[in-house]
């Protein structure tokens, strides 16, 4: 989500090194968990700095997550038990938090870093110290792949952003019944291309088809000739993966051209000004996807929106979903890996396959990353209301 | 609704082209006008439509004015900063090269850019809703009553300008300043005043496209000027400039150009139809359309 600049990411790398070998200098001494000990996981999280918010609500939804698995017997017979470490939401701390769990604590496995930024600077240590390392939020693609090739010891829970085009691509098709599809791509943004070409790729396979594609640049403000130009093909969905500035420029623009049909967006479509540019008439009939509702009616969702509630008196924001859900990514894998050993757990995380979690069922793919459906919800009368969940079949 | 005809479609584009090129000709108008007088590309023209947006928005959100005395009141103080501006980063230079001027006239634009971000932070904001859209439909073409106000403003401060230039005191002081500086203070005109009133004008031009914009799209943020600005310096050039009904008949043309690029070849190729167009005007006719080798500018 927040990406730092390459000399940080450089400057982290090459801390994290140094800390590795003093860690490594450091820890040798100590002895290894034994069988009958408690499970050690680590948790590297933002907890303090400027997205501390995400850190706080992971940490919650993760410490709920042990408490009910250590109440219903915990796994392979043994208690879990999370050590945390802070990474005051920087790369740097963030590799000496990794390195720190890892040599120190002797951890088996750790979640996190949260956020992009972080959790690139903690891969390397994760390859080089063979311990797998699973993010639940971190959704830049080279978290897992770098230079075209996946990280074997790093996973993540939740999906990368472009595969948001081919959620909104089946849910066009199966909800919206649209066969024929625009999109109309922010030309400054690769992850705007990425999602609409994942978006075109479903959506033609499943045999719609793709009557339009344009582009804007980022701070446009004037679309309307090329929404006139839309109109005269006359599409049954617009796909619009943009940012929501441009993004409610375009609908309200759309319906003033007499362009009734569903546009459908990305997450980035999220934010409370949407209605205050588009204005909520104009934003009727249009969807974007998100990780997570509370308003979900699944029984998971139900369930963990209560308990969280009971435990901590707020309604568990998407992030406190994503965190919750990692653990039991990890507890799934360890389970079926029979034993705490880090190379099983690897093994075991990488077959990760059909997990009912709160987010969603979820499959790993070959790069790592989940296929797993998403929450979509509406805009209607000027509110964000839950729609329906979608499932891709993997 | 038979909007998929051509002709249809291509008239709708005139009406999208012409709104947006009522903008363009706006904030054209005070860089010909400047440029005119004082022969200075003043690059900070388009943050004073910003400006102007702002000043706009704080009338309408703060004092809760309606839409014409907001108009009024932001053309008012874009008005008072253009004639700031002018007095403190311009005239003290009036002597220096004009490669001189052009920069500080590039480190004002910054200036204003950053200073606001300052003080309003970079975040867009919503413009109130002083002027409701209606939509009319006529055989299939969709004209909305925001587009006919920017027109029609557009238009009555056009005609308002050109009144101004060719029928008063000062429009005619503006024209002697601009065919001949020196001679014009020698028959005693005040030759700071009349440029002071030149940015006056201008400034408040620019403020007026400033809050048609904010109506119209709904949003304004501090960097909102930068595109405009230099799209309105295209119309100027084009329609030749120093010449105010050359900078007219840029801005429109160049708004009917950029809407017929979108919508018959590719949104992406839209600037690049505009400022191809600079190009060709400056390669075959550097005095712009309307431009001639005569010396009667203002």
């Amino acid at each position: 989500m927040l990406n730092k600049s390459l000399g940080q990411k450089l400057a982290a790398v090459g801390l994290s090194g140094l800390l590795a070998i003093f860690a490594a200098a450091c820890g040798a001494g100590k002895k290894a968990p034994d069988g009958g000990q408690a499970i050690k996981i680590g948790v590297n999280a933002e907890m303090t700095g400027p997205v501390s918010s995400f850190g706080m609500s992971s940490a919650n939804a993760m410490k709920l997550a042990a408490k009910q698995i250590n109440s219903s017997g915990g796994a392979l017979g043994r208690q879990l038990q999370l050590v945390f470490a802070d990474n005051k939401s920087e790369p740097a701390e963030a590799a000496a938090a990794a390195t720190k769990l890892i040599a120190q604590d002797k951890v088996a496995a750790v979640l996190g870093p949260l956020i992009s930024s972080t959790t690139l600077a903690c891969t390397k240590i994760a390859q080089d110290r063979k311990i797998p390392l699973l993010t639940p939020s971190a959704t830049n693609p080279a978290v897992t792949v770098q230079n075209g090739k996946t990280l074997e010891y790093v996973f993540r829970s939740c999906f990368i952003d472009d595969f948001m085009g081919g959620l909104m691509a089946d849910f066009a098709q199966n909800s919206l019944k649209a066969k024929t599809a625009a999109l109309f791509i922010d030309s400054a943004s690769d992850l705007s291309k990425s999602t609409a070409g994942i978006f075109e790729a479903f959506f033609v396979k499943n045999g719609g088809k793709i009557v339009s594609k344009e582009a804007y640049l980022a701070k446009d403000t004037d679309f309307k000739a090329t929404l006139t130009k839309i109109k005269a093909v006359n599409p049954d969905v617009i796909f619009v993966p943009g940012n929501y500035q441009e993004a409610g420029m375009i609908v309200k623009q759309a319906r003033e051209l007499d362009l009734l049909q569903p546009i459908v967006g990305v997450d980035a479509w999220d934010s409370p000004k949407l209605f205050d540019i588009g204005g909520a008439a104009a934003l009727n009939n249009t969807y974007y996807p998100g990780h997570y509702s509370p308003d979900d009616t699944r029984p998971e969702v139900q369930k963990f929106v209560k308990e969280y509630k009971e435990e901590y008196g707020v309604v568990p924001d998407t992030q406190a979903v994503l965190g919750y859900d990692s653990v039991f990514v990890l507890v799934d894998a360890i389970k079926r890996a029979g034993s705490d050993d880090p190379e099983k757990i690897r093994g075991a995380l990488a077959a990760t396959k059909g997990l009912r979690t709160v987010s969603g069922v979820i499959t790993l793919d070959d790069s790592h990353n989940p296929i797993k459906g998403a929450v979509i919800n509406e805009n209607k009368e000027g509110k964000v209301t839950f729609r329906e969940r979608v499932d891709p079949n993997p | 609704m038979d909007s998929s005809s051509f002709l249809s479609q291509f008239i709708q584009q005139m009406i999208n082209g012409i709104s947006l090129g009522s903008i363009y000709a706006l904030i054209a108008l005070g860089y010909t006008m400047v440029y005119g007088i004082l022969k200075l590309i003043n690059f900070a023209h388009g943050d004073i439509y910003m400006l102007g947006a702002y000043a706009g928005f704080f009338a309408a959100s703060v004092l809760r004015l309606s839409f014409f005395p907001s108009l009024l009141f932001a053309m008012l103080a874009a008005a008072l900063a253009g004639m700031a501006i002018e007095r403190l980063a311009y005239r003290p230079l009036r002597r220096a090269p004009r490669i001189t001027a052009l920069i500080t006239a590039i480190g004002v634009s910054f200036f204003l850019d950053y200073t606001l971000i300052l003080f309003v932070s970079p975040q867009p904001r919503t413009f109130p809703a002083i002027f409701e859209s209606e939509i009319y439909r006529f055989y299939g073409i969709i004209i909305n009553s925001q587009q006919i106000l920017i027109f029609a403003v557009s238009l009555l401060l056009m005609a308002f300008l050109t009144y101004v230039v060719q029928c008063t005191r000062i429009g005619k002081a503006m024209r002697a300043v601009s065919y001949d500086t020196d001679t014009a203070r020698l028959m005693g005109i005040n030759v700071d005043k009349v440029i002071s009133w030149t940015f006056a004008l201008g400034s408040a031009l620019a403020a007026a496209a400033g809050v048609l914009v904010g109506i119209y799209y709904n949003s304004i943020d501090p960097l909102m000027g930068m595109m405009p600005g230099i799209k309105a310096f295209v119309a100027a050039v084009l329609g030749g400039i120093g010449i105010i009904p050359g900078a007219m008949a840029g801005g429109l043309i160049l708004g009917i150009v950029e809407a017929m690029a979108s919508g018959f070849l590719s949104s992406t190729f839209r600037d690049a139809v505009a400022f191809s167009i600079l190009i060709l005007i400056l390669l075959f006719k550097p005095s712009g359309l309307l431009g001639k080798n005569t010396r009667e500018k203002v």
